[in-house]
């Protein structure tokens, strides 16, 4: 986990110290050669799937350059392909997944780490760690058959009467839309945050919470002030790789979000998401133009997740200065 | 004994090897709509001839063609037609052509949910065309209600429900479209995925279906089979002789007939707004598509002789899986076409 930093003594100084021939009968050279090679072929993976992106997506990049970002427009047969619809559609849907899942996600972490007993809550992870294996076209179905009448019939007609006067709640109630497809993203995205959160609350080191408590904290300060933003920087981490599952998550998503190549200001309105159009239109993608404008959305997907990523690298390194600050102070 | 029975077991795996060996495979892809007939076809073509065994990958239309003009299976299969780029990018490959062969016939039929509405629906072209157009969007619109009379239809807007994905049911569906509306041909066209003017999109046909059944007042395109199986509402299209029909294995034969009269001797035909006073309007082929030479003579026999056991008994397989089957005038206008096949 990355809060526990504690640096492993490096073997360097001792190793140099030895002959090579020594180092490599001993299988130490050998053990880092093979490592390193293991840890290099993840690079080189990305690189090379950067690369395929690219070299497949020639076509439509020289034809319609950066306004394949900026059009909306996706027809197939007069091959006119524009990004804006999917890009919207997959960030609005990642985002109110996030919304929902990061509150109660953290919530029940605290919880389970904190304050439920041993049992229970290693009783409860284990359903937890359940439901973050099950596949994502169960989720879909249980949002076909449950969450997208539930939403029909009951909550976006609540929401119109209650909050009608925002652009976010108005439109007809189909039932399927941004709000449903953010909804069931959220609910497999939770399972992650707990999971992760859980384990870096429990690996804060005792220390912390008696020094907290012997302060006269309570239970609720020590956990709240003390523990939580000791593992901050886990808590993210497990917030981004939520962030990441929901990017790219496709069949839950195109069974919920209604398919439709548009961008509207409602949570009502039925979309899109890039990798929810990928596996929709490529097997029958005929026509280099159209394949290839398939393969840029890849592409687009792939630069989203890089620099959503790169965003939580720079906030992490953020908080964790302001923090380091705040425990001198 | 038991040694008897090891070296036996031993000897009938070497058989089972040798035998494998003396199997000719021949692998096809494509179509997903016509694939239980074709399992079922392959099956029982090989319990006949325990000799060849016939691979069908059912990966899409779209996805057959590319795999045939890669030369990575022995034969495609497809709900559309190959157009001429595709015809001529395999040519310039290999040197010959594809060639058509219409194996059975499917339909696409409108289906809605209106609650208190029961009634069979008469559908108009001008009412599918504007409907899915979205310039009509009440169910009481007199382009649908002047067809219905009698029927209450409300004041609601329509949920048009179409596939999200690219689908040869997407395909027989526009291509009736364009033929029946210039306004849809010149804005949309015809195609497995198009630029949909209105409504939302359901994964495959049974969210099509889901989307239907859970909405009211929608109203979507299935296939027949589908629509059956799943016993869903349909309705009645208007076909080109002004008669309203229901869609049904023997009318959709008929738009079959009705078409074969002009039939080229490509079969490269669209039998979409057929003429013929009972013919289902929104009928379609579907294709298995041949090389028209075989560097392997086997091969090229194996195919020729499933093709015209298909065109005879195969047929009888069809009615039980609710697919048409194909006329007379079709069959024997294969026949003489499957001798181009070198």
């Amino acid at each position: 986990m990355a809060t526990t930093t504690t640096t492993v003594p490096s073997a360097g100084p001792v190793a140099g110290s030895r002959s090579f021939l020594s180092r490599l009968r001993e299988g130490d050279e050998i053990a880092r050669l093979i490592t390193f090679l293991f840890a290099a072929s993840v690079v080189l993976v990305t690189l090379l799937l950067v690369f395929e992106l690219w070299q497949g997506s020639v076509l439509p990049r020289h034809k319609f350059g950066f306004n394949f970002f900026r059009t909306s427009v996706w027809d197939p047969i007069f091959e006119q392909f524009g990004a804006l619809p999917f890009i919207y559609g997959t960030l609005v849907t990642a985002a109110v997944s996030l919304l929902i899942a990061v509150p109660l996600g953290i919530g029940a972490a605290i919880f389970l780490a904190e304050l439920a007993p041993a049992k229970l809550s290693d009783t409860l992870e284990f359903f937890i760690d359940l439901l973050a294996a099950v596949p994502s076209v169960i989720y879909g179905l249980l949002g076909v058959f449950i969450v997208v009448p539930l939403m029909r019939e009951y909550i976006q007609p609540g929401l119109k009467h209650s909050l009608g006067f925002l652009p976010l709640f108005q439109g007809p109630a189909y039932g399927v839309g941004f709000l449903t497809a953010g909804i069931v993203l959220a609910i497999m995205v939770i399972p992650y945050i707990i999971s992760v959160s859980r384990e870096v609350l429990l690996s804060v080191p005792r220390d912390q919470r008696e020094a907290a408590l012997s302060l006269g904290a309570t239970r609720w300060e020590s956990t709240w002030k003390v523990v939580v933003p000791f593992a901050r920087t886990g808590i993210f981490g497990s917030i981004f790789l939520a962030l990441a599952r929901a990017l790219g998550e496709t069949m839950a998503v195109t069974m919920v979000i209604g398919n439709t190549p548009a961008i509207s200001a409602s949570l009502f309105s039925p979309g899109y998401s890039i990798a929810a159009v990928i596996a929709n239109e490529f097997t029958e993608a005929t026509g280099d133009l159209y394949l290839q404008s398939l393969i840029e959305l890849g592409l687009v997907l792939f630069l989203l997740t890089f620099i959503l990523n790169g965003l939580a690298r720079l906030l992490i390194l953020a908080t964790s200065q302001r923090g380091s600050e705040m425990s001198n102070v | 004994m038991k040694r008897i029975t090891g070296m036996l077991l031993v000897v009938l795996a070497l058989a089972g090897v040798m035998w494998a060996d003396n199997a000719l495979s021949i692998n096809g892809a494509g179509a997903t709509f016509p694939y239980p007939i074709y399992s079922k076809w392959f099956d029982e073509y090989h319990k006949k001839n325990a000799n060849l065994q016939i691979n069908y990958q059912s990966i899409g239309s779209g996805g057959g063609i590319k795999q045939l003009t890669e030369g990575t299976v022995d034969f495609g299969a497809s709900d559309a037609i190959m157009n001429e780029d595709q015809l001529k990018a395999f040519q310039d490959k290999h040197g010959f052509g594809i060639l058509h062969f219409p194996t059975v016939l499917g339909a696409v039929v409108p289906t809605y949910n209106i609650p208190d509405v029961s009634a069979e629906l008469n559908f108009t072209q001008d009412a599918l065309a504007g409907i899915f157009l979205g310039k009509i969007t009440k169910w009481n619109d007199p382009a649908i209600a002047d067809a219905n009379k009698g029927v209450n239809l409300p004041a609601n807007d329509i949920v048009v429900v179409h596939r999200a994905e690219a689908s040869g049911t997407s395909y027989i569906w526009t291509d009736y479209l364009s033929k029946i509306s210039e306004e849809w041909k010149s804005k949309v066209g015809k195609g497995a995925a198009v630029n949909w003017p209105v409504g939302l999109g359901g994964k495959g046909s049974e969210g099509v279906a889901g989307l239907i059944k859970q909405t009211p007042n929608s109203f979507g395109y299935v296939e027949l089979i589908y629509a059956i199986q799943n016993k869903m509402p349909y309705g009645r299209v208007k076909n080109s002789s002004g008669a309203f029909i229901k869609a049904d294995l023997a009318s959709v034969t008929a738009a079959a007939s009705g078409a074969a009269k002009n039939m080229p001797d490509d079969f490269r035909v669209s039998i979409t707004d057929a003429p013929g006073t009972t013919a289902y309007p929104v009928s379609s082929f579907t294709w298995l598509l041949v090389p028209a030479k075989f560097s392997d003579a086997t091969k090229r026999d194996a195919i020729k002789g499933f093709v015209k056991w298909m065109l005879a008994d195969g047929q009888n397989y069809t009615e039980a899986l609710s697919y048409a089957r194909l006329p007379k005038e079709v069959v024997a206008k294969e026949l003489t076409a499957l001798n181009k096949i070198q």
